[in-house]
Formats: C-alpha cells, sequence, structure tokens
C-alpha cells in the first residue's frame, strides 16, 4: 500500500516542478467554457440549457488533451521500465499514476466547474449536481484513458490515436454525467444517474490498473 | 477433437486449409445472396404502411447483426491470443476489423437511407443508431491502433487489448445511449420492432444474414492467407510455396 | 534458500521475425562475471531485456535460483538491477531525491547517509541537491553508479555503463564491479571495449 502512496506522491512532486503542463488542461477547459457562450449567444434560457453539456464535454477534452503525457516521461527516462521490474504490484503503481493524474487534472475541472457555471447561469443546485457528477465522472475518465495512454505509449500519431481509442468508453460517463444535470433540472431526480457513476467508478478503480499494467508490458516488449 | 484444433493453430496448416475453404464459401455467399435478395426484392409483399422502401430492411437488419457478431469474434479471438499467444489469434482479428467496419458503415449507411423517407431526416440520435455510431469508432480504433506500431506482435497484442476492453464496453454504451435516448424522448420510432412480420419476409432477412456470414467468413480466411504469407515470409514453407516461388522466376 | 545462479538455456530472441542471434547457454554464479559481447545490432541489449523478462524469449528457459523465471518474477526482483541505456532517473529530481525515489520504487529500504556517501563517492556532494536537469551527461550517468551502488541487488544487469564517464570514473567503476563480484554477487555486462575485471570475467559472445 505504501507504494502507492509513494508514486503518487512522487509525480505530484514531479508535476509540480514542471508546472506547464497541468495547466494545460486547465486552461483548455476555462476557454472551451468562455467561447460556447460567445459563439451561442448570451440567452439566459439556452445557456441554461447547454451548459451542464458544454462543461462536460470540456472537462472530457480537457482530460483527453492530457493523457497521452501520463506514461510519456517515465518511458523516456527509463523509470518505466523500473517500474516493471519491481518486485511491488505494477497495478498499485499504475493506479498511483492515476490518482496522481485526476488530483492533477480532475480535481481543478471539479473545482473550477461550478465557477464557470456562473455563466450559464445555471442554478446552485445544478452547479453542486455539476460537481458532483464531474466528481464522479472524471476518475474513471482518468482510468480509462490510462488504458488508451498505455496502448499508444511510443506510437506515432499518439495524441489523435489515443482520443479515438477512448472516446467510445468515454460515452457512457459523459452521457450519464451531464444527463444527472438535466435529469435534476427537469424534475425527474438524479438519483439514478448518480448511482449509474458510482456503479462505473467502482469497477474502472479494479479493472483498469490491471488493464494498463498489461498493456504497459506490452508496450514494452 | 482439441488436437485437431491446435493443429490448425499453426499458421502453415491454417494456409492450407483456408486456400481449400475459401472458394466453396465465396459461391455460398453468393449463391445465399441472390437466394436473398430475390426472396427480399421480388417475392416479398409491399408494407402495408411504408411501401416499397422498407425493402432496404434486407440490407439494414442484416448488416446490423453482422456488425455486432463481428466484434464479438474480434472479442474472442484476441482473449485466445492474449491467453495463448497464438499468432493466427492476432492474424483472425485484424482480418476480421475492416469487415466489421464495412458492415458497420453499411448499417448507419442503409439506416440513413431507410431514415429520410421515414422520418424525414437521415439522422436521428435513436439508440441504435447512436451506439451503432460509436462501434464504427471502436474499429476504426482498432484498425488504426494496429496499424500505428510498427513490430507486429505489439500491434496484435495492444489490439487485443483494446478489442476486449471495448467489447466489455458495448452492453454499457448501447444501454447508456437508450437511458440518454428514453429521458430526451426524441425519436418515437423503432427500427426493428415488427409485430408479425410476413414469412416470407422473415426468411429474406434471415437468407440475406447467413449470406454476410458466410461472406464474412470467405473474405476473413482469404484476408488470413493473405496475413500469413507476409508475416511468414522468411519461413521454408512459404518461400517453398508455388505462388511464391514461382512468382520469383 | 536456494544458492544464487541465473542460469539460461537455448535463448533466443526474435525481433521483426528475425532470430538475432543463435541460441545461447550459460550459467551464472555468485562471485562469477559474464561480458556479453558482440557486434552493433547483434542483440546484446535485447538479450539483457529478455533476461529481465521484459521482452519475452523467442526461445530457451531462464532460471533464477533454480526457478524458472515468469514464476519467479517476485524474487527475481528483489535480486535484480537492471541499468540500460536510458539511466531511470528524472530530470526534475535532485541526486539525492533521485536515489529515494529509486529504492523506493525497487521496494529497498534507503538509509539517507549510505545515499549521501555514494554520491559522494561519485563527486557530486556539491550538486546533490540540484535537480538532474543542469547536470552533464557524464554526471547523470554518475547518480546512476552511485544507485548502483547503494542497491541490494546481487545480480547486476548492466548495459554499457562505461559510455560517457572520464577516465577516473571508469576506473571507479570497474573498481566497484569488481568488489560487487568479490562479494559474491553476480555480474552480467555488455560493453565495446575490453574491460579488465580479474578472473572471475568469463566471455560471450553472440552470434548471428
Amino acid at each position: 500500500m505504501n507504494i502507492f502512496f509513494t508514486v503518487v506522491w512522487r509525480d505530484l512532486r514531479l508535476a509540480m516542478r514542471r508546472k506547464a503542463e497541468v495547466l494545460n488542461s486547465v486552461f483548455f477547459f476555462v476557454v472551451v467554457a468562455a467561447l460556447f457562450p460567445l459563439a451561442i449567444g448570451p440567452e439566459p434560457e439556452t445557456l441554461r440549457h447547454i451548459g451542464p453539456g458544454v462543461l462536460w464535454v470540456g472537462a472530457l477534452l480537457a482530460t483527453m488533451l492530457g493523457l497521452s503525457r501520463m506514461f510519456e516521461s517515465d518511458l523516456r527516462d527509463g523509470s518505466l521500465e523500473h517500474m516493471l521490474l519491481s518486485p511491488h504490484s505494477l497495478g498499485l503503481m499504475v493506479l498511483g499514476k492515476i490518482t496522481a493524474h485526476w488530483l492533477l487534472c480532475g480535481v481543478p475541472l471539479v473545482i473550477l466547474a461550478p465557477i464557470l457555471g456562473l455563466q450559464f447561469d445555471l442554478s446552485p443546485q445544478a452547479l453542486s449536481m455539476l460537481c458532483l457528477s464531474l466528481l464522479l465522472g472524471t476518475p474513471v475518465l482518468s482510468c480509462v484513458g490510462a488504458i488508451g495512454a498505455a496502448l499508444t505509449l511510443g506510437v506515432r500519431g499518439g495524441g489523435i490515436l489515443i482520443s479515438l481509442l477512448v472516446l467510445p468508453l468515454y460515452v457512457p460517463v459523459l452521457v450519464f454525467g451531464a444527463g444527472a444535470v438535466q435529469a435534476l433540472e427537469s424534475g425527474v431526480g438524479a438519483q439514478a444517474h448518480v448511482s449509474i457513476l458510482l456503479a462505473m467508478l467502482l469497477p474502472a478503480l479494479f479493472f483498469s490498473p490491471w488493464a494498463c499494467s498489461v498493456g504497459l508490458r506490452i508496450a514494452l516488449e | 477433437m482439441a488436437i485437431r484444433w491446435f493443429y490448425y493453430a499453426a499458421p502453415q496448416n491454417f494456409y492450407a486449409l483456408a486456400g481449400r475453404l475459401w472458394p466453396w464459401l465465396a459461391a455460398l455467399a453468393t449463391a445465399l445472396g441472390v437466394a436473398g435478395l430475390w426472396v427480399g426484392f421480388a417475392l416479398a409483399p409491399e408494407d402495408a404502411q411504408q411501401g416499397e422502401g422498407y425493402r432496404i430492411i434486407f440490407v439494414h437488419v442484416p448488416v446490423s447483426w453482422m456488425s455486432m457478431v463481428i466484434y464479438l469474434a474480434m472479442a474472442f479471438w484476441s482473449i485466445l491470443g492474449l491467453t495463448f499467444n497464438t499468432r493466427l489469434s492476432g492474424m483472425m482479428t485484424r482480418a476480421l476489423a475492416p469487415s466489421g467496419a464495412m458492415f458497420t458503415f453499411l448499417s448507419l449507411w442503409t439506416g440513413a437511407l431507410w431514415g429520410k423517407p421515414m422520418w424525414g431526416t437521415w439522422w436521428v440520435w435513436d439508440a441504435r443508431l447512436t451506439s451503432e455510431l460509436i462501434l464504427f469508432f471502436l474499429y476504426l480504433g482498432y484498425i488504426a491502433l494496429t496499424s500505428a506500431i510498427d513490430d507486429v506482435r505489439r500491434a496484435d497484442r495492444a489490439g487485443a487489448l483494446i478489442a476486449i476492453v471495448g467489447a466489455i464496453n458495448v452492453p454499457i454504451i448501447y444501454f447508456s445511449v437508450k437511458w440518454w435516448n428514453t429521458l430526451h424522448q426524441g425519436a418515437s420510432v423503432s427500427l426493428t420492432r415488427s409485430p408479425s412480420m410476413a414469412q416470407l419476409m422473415l426468411w429474406g432477412m434471415l437468407l440475406m444474414a447467413l449470406s454476410f456470414w458466410v461472406y464474412t467468413l470467405a473474405i476473413v480466411t482469404y484476408r488470413v492467407r493473405s496475413l500469413i504469407l507476409e508475416r511468414e515470409r522468411h519461413t521454408a514453407w512459404v518461400q517453398a510455396l508455388p505462388e511464391v516461388s514461382g512468382a520469383k522466376k | 534458500m536456494n544458492t544464487l545462479s541465473l542460469q539460461v538455456l537455448q535463448a533466443s530472441v526474435q525481433r521483426a521475425g528475425r532470430q538475432l542471434f543463435a541460441p545461447v547457454s550459460f550459467e551464472l554464479q555468485a562471485g562469477q562475471a559474464l561480458h556479453l559481447q558482440g557486434e552493433n545490432g547483434s542483440g546484446k541489449t535485447s538479450l539483457l531485456r529478455a533476461l529481465c523478462g521484459l521482452s519475452p524469449l523467442s526461445q530457451g528457459v531462464v532460471n533464477w535460483c533454480g526457478e524458472p523465471l515468469p514464476e519467479a518474477r517476485q524474487a527475481f526482483g528483489k535480486d535484480v538491477f537492471y541499468l540500460g541505456h536510458a539511466l531511470g532517473l528524472k530530470d526534475e529530481l535532485s541526486a539525492l531525491e533521485n536515489l529515494q525515489a529509486a529504492c523506493a520504487i525497487a521496494a529497498q529500504r534507503l538509509d539517507t547517509d549510505a545515499a549521501v556517501r555514494a554520491l559522494q563517492a561519485q563527486g557530486l556532494r556539491k550538486r546533490m541537491h540540484l535537480p538532474l536537469r543542469v547536470l552533464s551527461q557524464g554526471q547523470k550517468r554518475r547518480v546512476a553508479l552511485a544507485r548502483l551502488q547503494v542497491s541490494a541487488a546481487r545480480l547486476w544487469l548492466l548495459d554499457e555503463p562505461w559510455v560517457a564517464l572520464d577516465q577516473a570514473a571508469q576506473s571507479a567503476l570497474s573498481d566497484m564491479l569488481q568488489t560487487h563480484v568479490v562479494q559474491g554477487g553476480l555480474l552480467l555486462f555488455t560493453s565495446h571495449q575490453a574491460q579488465d575485471l580479474g578472473d572471475a570475467v568469463s566471455v560471450l559472445r553472440l552470434q548471428p
């Protein structure tokens, strides 16, 4: 278990010393959220309607942006090989990397979303549901995205390739994440959506590190 | 019986078997196809509501079935390949992918062609259509990944993993899209609810489905032969083949 | 406890469908070293990586302490130190932090004093806390050698360890390797230059 925290802390430390990369995704999210109202027009009714969807898509794309970097630097300087050789469980180490990625990429999105949501004239209930759906959904995005990142390690065309691989797998998260807010707004209630997001999160947390380990071993053969 | 299967797991033996099989499969597929088209377009009666336009169902439904069956087949071969590390599994999966993508595309296309006269629009975010679109992306993703990786063995194994992960996701995708669709009360038209299909219509669809299935078997068999030649080109048995040594002269 | 031994039987590696070298067999026991030789592209690095378990062997078997490698992976991971062309060090971390992180991942307890002493021995005392980014290639290599020095692993697999080192560092490395072997460790290394590590070194040349 210790190795999990070691890897998380290591990755966080590395990211803090390479700040530009971390801010990439966050900046993208802010830009997307800011541009949509400008493009669609300032009508509050329309904005309230599209707001959750736009913010969710923005979060999704922002996460996709940072995926190719997850294992890249470790591959380049050889640390990844040492991880594969380690007697520690590779799955646990990968889970540590995924957690670090989520802390650096997903959590800022969760924090920023309500602020950006104000631009779309969303009600406080909608904003808190947006936060909750992102809180449950972004870890799934990190988990599933890691599988794509592991498989495309060192492959040319990496960024676009990852997006193509990972997009179909992201669709359910998007549907239920954005849908939760819309369900709440339309009065239907979002319990089902939240339960399903949870139901996606738990298997993702268990399955993804294993799939990533397999993918990493394949990539480094 | 088990011994026979493992015998054909070796590319050399499968090559010979495939060579004998594929012409027959192609002929059978053609025959079934002709029969199916005849039943569908000549024999089956006009539909009460949709007139002649409904006949596209004889292509649309079978290709949709095939698009899903092929993906399952790819997942099956992928699991086999990752577990037993056989070379042939990777080749089978790779050979299946283009056909699967083609059927998915045809499904979307014929669906659109049907949709225009039916709903007045080329596209509708129906649960099935949307998940079919995503299935298309899954195929494209597999093909893109295996093409992008130079090392053949790594490409096969990476592709196998993504095929398996995608397969697990297909029911989730379908369920989530269906949920999304019902919540939005969008398209109220369902594509395949046919309360009491005329016997003939059913036969037409079944014949077409069988034809496409046998066609897939034929073309996959043929493709695997090409893949075997390409990958095993350094071995003695390939060099000794008449089609290879003959071409060299 | 099984006696330390690395046994390789009829091993070979494939790349792009071609076998890189004729199958090799050897046994390495405690206190022995093996110098793997071969021309560029003959498969030395590939063989080393296959021995680690990073790549698959196209044929043959590797036994560590009597157990075939896939089963012995855990024990093997504790006992092996692999140094490839890429050093396994992070540019953003300092030399000392790198040693600590690397040992943590290798499941090895590291005494900070021992790490500092190892870095001092490599002449990096003043640069210990600087990020690796600002060090030269040779200095980075020395950090890797410091990592080697504090390693508790008994089997060392080193791919061209003398590269980019100056004369003094090269002889220091040879001394370190000799000490390791004399103290009962196992060593397998590749190098294009002839190395004088004493009598316990045998040579294996990879042939196509």
